[in-house]
């Protein structure tokens, strides 16, 4: 009799929508009756991570609160592309203000909610990461201070993408920005600089903060329903590729994303009132090398000669991440599986 | 009911009776004292509304735009410094349409660093589309906020009141402090223009190109001009409703058959109409035109006051700002309304018209010193740009300074130890 | 208009004083403007403050160049020079301190002056006596209201009753009572002389 090899993922955690689960423990993406919050016609790039890591974020949102959210927007790739006048792709009450002040504008609206007694519609500000990280920092601090009720949303692109790719303050060592050119003894992003924002999040002790990327799905949309089930201030820190800003191919957007969480770069967690809680282990580890590669704002470290000593710079901040989080000890039990479907005698296929 | 109290106390008693649903502010002085009062009046439950410590002018007016685009009644206060870094925010607020009401403290801008009163703060967003108007006394302050609701929800357009700061936040007189239910039935509550609301979802805040940006931008114009009869209006019906004039576009004092007339904006009118009085006594023909309204600039009414009686020879424009490299910020209105256009004659052709810079930083401006300029007026001498009480010797020496050595030092400091301010330098 | 003018150093309440002041005026129904100097106000520094009476709405705003009444909350500050600007021969001044004239070392200024109307009074000592702090202002108050008669000894108590409640309004008004008998006996005794 042929068989067909089923990995792993094809049943289980990595399936966007499967037929072979039941409906309950299938992705929001998989829902035909999904928000479609950020819904076709807006004008991203092709294999754009943000406009993806929206759309997961905020249809996940949209179904743990029913439907009765906000959203507020800095500047930036997502609100530019989103809404060019005359047209919006976005399918829910939506307010876009100024690069810097989305988290303040953020706690304006949840103000109001709470002193017209609607505090049961939740609201989410959300931005790229020059506008959280940076020209974003001081609000979002107060916003963290004070508890103020809002999910903040950072699509980290780890640079100004929409300006024309300068350096943010989340941007990594070596890598190429227009302002870090790839140039000069230490080329591209300096060594040492750079905020981790998902820490200082973590230092305000607030409820809730979690990392995810767009390379698991069913993990963003569980954290971003997660943070919902808090009240208070909660911070989702996403890594979203961006095939023009980091040079790598549009369709490997997803896969990107991967490798930057399996070489350790991207640690994938989540902390509630400044401890960690749990961590996404690494699968498959790979050498940092494999991540760098996909990308042309690395290219410079690999040609004309590869340049070893930055890299192994680059794989000792993997190293620390994986050691700080604890990405290489073995899964247990506890780790979010989603479980085996019961047989069932109707299932079509594999005869 | 009357009561001696301090400006600040009276302009928080009529914001709480305004009813804001979100009031959001950062310290500042010479504003504190105002959302202190309101800060304590929520804390103790007098007060049903959400109050922010925010970390930030620039996050106080971020916080009024998310409220208010909610559909919450927003307020928030500041002054100088504060006034710039929220400079983006102010701009945003007006062109997206919100009806926010702010106090603006009115306090000098640095550098210098200056904590006390003039309106270079006002005046360096006066181009940003918010209406602004000017109180002349601690009654007139605490009612033109009551009146700036009003007006800004109607025409969905934000509203600045300008106080001077110390002379009126931190002076103590009479005032009349209406009842909640006067003002209840003057100010009724917020209907949104445009609304965030997951029941009817809207996207506000687009990109808008050039396709459409002129467009959207010629309905702030368009609401500058409504705002022209709808600041009138708001007053009558405040007059009507609370039994005395307030507010308004302009106010004409003695200006009928006079000669000369002092345009001002703000508590030096009360010194100003003082020494106006002794002068007619004198049998000097002399009048004060106060401007409530500066944004919009009542072309109108400016036109009318100064340019009906042929006599009138001197306008002398006292300006509480400094614009370098020019003449006069309100000067240059004025002149503005009174020039002739196609189909406009101009009124006032006769008549010179100059400014006079006074009240920089807080210096006093004394009834002695208008006199002294006013004489200097009658008898010709007083040229298109003068410095009231300006200390020419001080700043000859520095200029000398400046010109012995290129090393010259802070001027600032200079100056201040010429006058035996600072400490001598250490050497 | 009857215009005050209140010299003392920051921490002293000499702005307090100004707004009771104004405020003792508003109760017998006459108009009044208080504030202070607007200088850099530190504990310790001096400072002013003024205060304006009048039976018509008062619009000027100026400071107060040429008092009807000075008042030193603090007598260190006496010999700082211009204390005294403006102060009309007809003037009042009213002295924070035990000591007589002469000891202050104001001769000179006292042969200027209608003698009827200068004086001191220890406000600090009867502040400390009747309120157990050393703040001179609502004695100096009472002892207002004694030199010039602008203002009645009950409206400087309903002053005090609108600001301050129990104990501190007890002792407060006390103060201004004690200091506007010392006055009145002060006057009595030099009218007698």
């Amino acid at each position: 009799m042929p068989y067909q090899r089923i990995k792993f993922y094809q049943t289980g955690s990595f399936a966007a929508g499967n037929r072979l689960l039941s409906p309950e423990l299938r992705s929001v993406q998989s829902l035909a009756q999904r928000s479609n919050t950020l819904t076709c016609g807006h004008r991203a790039c092709q294999g754009c991570g943000e406009a993806l890591g929206a759309r997961y974020a905020l249809d996940a949102v949209m179904r743990a609160t029913k439907g009765k959210m906000i959203a507020v927007n800095a500047t930036g790739c997502l609100e530019v592309f989103s809404t060019p006048f005359p047209e919006t792709s976005w399918q829910v009450a939506w307010l876009h203000s100024l690069f810097g002040n989305a988290p303040a504008v953020a706690s304006g609206v949840a103000a109001a909610l709470r002193a017209k007694g609607r505090a049961d519609i939740r609201v989410v500000g959300q931005g790229g990461d020059g506008g959280t990280v940076d020209i974003g920092m001081a609000c979002l601090s107060g916003m963290f201070e004070r508890g103020d009720d809002v999910l903040y949303i950072c699509y980290d692109n780890q640079a100004y993408m929409n300006t024309g790719v300068q350096r943010s303050g989340a941007t990594p060592p070596a890598a190429r920005t227009a302002t870090t050119p790839a140039v000069g003894e230490e080329p591209g992003n300096t060594f040492g600089q750079g905020k981790n924002v998902p820490l200082i999040a973590m230092a305000h002790e607030i409820p809730y903060v979690a990392t995810a990327t767009v390379a698991d799905l069913r993990d963003l949309e569980y954290k971003a329903a997660r943070a919902m089930d808090f009240r208070g201030a909660r911070y989702l820190h996403i890594l979203v590729p961006c095939p023009l800003g980091w040079g790598s191919a549009p369709a490997d957007t997803i896969k990107v994303a991967r490798l930057a969480t399996e070489s350790g770069l991207f640690p994938v967690f989540e902390a509630e009132d400044g401890e960690v809680v749990s961590a996404t282990p690494i699968r498959h580890r790979v050498p940092v090398t494999d991540y760098l590669r996909t990308q042309a704002r690395y290219a410079h470290l690999f040609r004309p000669a590869e340049r070893t000593r930055i890299i192994a710079r680059v794989q000792a901040a993997a190293d620390r991440n994986i050691a700080r989080f604890g990405l290489l000890e073995s899964p247990d039990d506890s780790e979010r599986v989603v479980p085996a479907p019961p047989a069932r005698a109707h299932h079509a296929g594999g005869r | 009911m009357l009561r001696q109290i301090e400006g600040s106390q009276a302009v928080a008693a009529a914001v709480a009776m305004c009813r804001p649903e979100v009031i959001c502010a950062y310290p500042i002085t010479p504003q504190t004292h105002i959302v202190e009062a309101l800060g304590a009046k929520v804390k103790k439950g007098e007060l049903n509304a959400e109050f922010l410590n925010v970390e930030s002018e620039f996050a106080a007016m971020s916080v009024a735009i998310g409220a208010s685009a909610a559909g919450a009644r927003a307020y928030t206060a500041t002054a100088s410094q504060g006034l710039l870094y929220m400079s983006e925010a102010v701009y945003n607020a007006a062109g997206l349409g919100l009806p926010i009401v702010m106090t603006v403290a009115n306090r000098a801008i640095g550098a210098p660093i200056n904590i006390w009163n003039d309106h270079s703060d006002a005046m360096s967003q006066r181009d940003a589309g918010w209406i602004q108007l000017y109180a002349e006394t601690s009654q007139e302050a605490l009612d033109l906020h009551i009146q700036a609701f009003k007006i800004a929800e109607e025409l969905a357009n934000p509203v600045m009141v300008c106080m001077d700061g110390f002379l009126l936040t931190h002076a103590s007189e009479r005032a009349d402090i209406p009842a909640q239910d006067q003002v209840d039935r003057f100010l009724p509550p917020y209907v949104p223009r445009q609304m965030l609301d997951p029941a009817d979802p809207v996207s506000i805040g687009a990109m808008v190109g050039p396709e459409a940006f002129t467009e959207v931008r010629y309905l702030a114009q368009a609401r500058m001009q409504q705002a022209l009869e709808v600041i009138p209006s708001a007053a009558a019906g405040f007059s009507m409703a609370f039994g005395r004039s307030s507010g308004g576009l302009v106010r004409p004092y003695l200006t009928g058959d006079a000669e000369i007339i002092v345009v001002a904006l703000g508590s030096v009118l009360g010194t100003v109409k003082d020494t106006v009085d002794e002068l007619r006594a004198e049998g000097m023909r002399i009048g004060v035109l106060g401007i409530t309204t500066f944004r919009p600039f009542p072309v109108l009414a400016v036109r009318e006051a100064l340019g009906t009686d042929s006599r009138l020879r001197r306008i002398v424009v006292l300006e509480r700002a400094l614009a370098p490299g020019t003449d006069g910020i309100v000067t240059a209105d004025i002149r503005m309304a009174l020039a002739a256009s196609d189909g406009r004659p101009p009124r006032a052709p006769d008549a010179l018209v100059s400014t006079v810079v006074a009240g920089l930083g807080g210096r006093a401006i004394t009834r002695k010193s208008l006199r002294a300029m006013l004489a200097d007026t009658v008898s010709g001498r007083l040229g298109p740009l003068t410095f009231l009480d300006l200390d020419t010797s001080l700043v000859s020496r520095e200029l000398d300074r400046m010109r012995a050595a290129r090393r010259s030092g802070p001027s600032a400091e200079n100056m201040l130890r010429d006058l035996g301010i600072t400490a001598s330098r250490v050497s | 208009m009857f215009q005050v003018r209140i010299h003392g150093r920051g921490g002293q309440g000499a702005v307090t004083t100004a707004e009771l002041l104004a405020v003792a005026a508003f109760t017998e129904d006459k108009y009044a403007q208080a504030f202070p100097s607007f200088g850099s106000e530190r504990m310790g520094a001096p400072v002013m403050s003024f205060c304006r009476i009048d039976d018509k709405p008062i619009r000027t705003r100026e400071p107060v160049t040429e008092p009807d009444v000075l008042i030193i909350q603090d007598p260190t500050l006496l010999h700082q020079a211009d204390l005294f600007a403006g102060l009309t021969g007809d003037g009042y001044l009213l002295i924070n301190s035990a000591h007589t004239f002469a000891k202050l070392g104001l001769g000179e200024v006292a042969a200027r002056h209608h003698r009827g109307r200068l004086l001191v009074v220890p406000a600090t000592q009867l502040a400390l006596t009747h309120l157990g702090r050393p703040l001179p202002g609502t004695a100096l108050l009472g002892g207002f209201a004694a030199l010039t008669g602008v203002i009645s000894l009950d409206s400087v108590t309903r002053a005090i009753g609108e600001r301050f409640t129990g104990n501190v309004a007890e002792g407060n008004v006390a103060a201004a009572r004690a200091a506007f008998d010392f006055v009145q006996d002060e006057r009595k005794a030099l009218s007698d002389a």
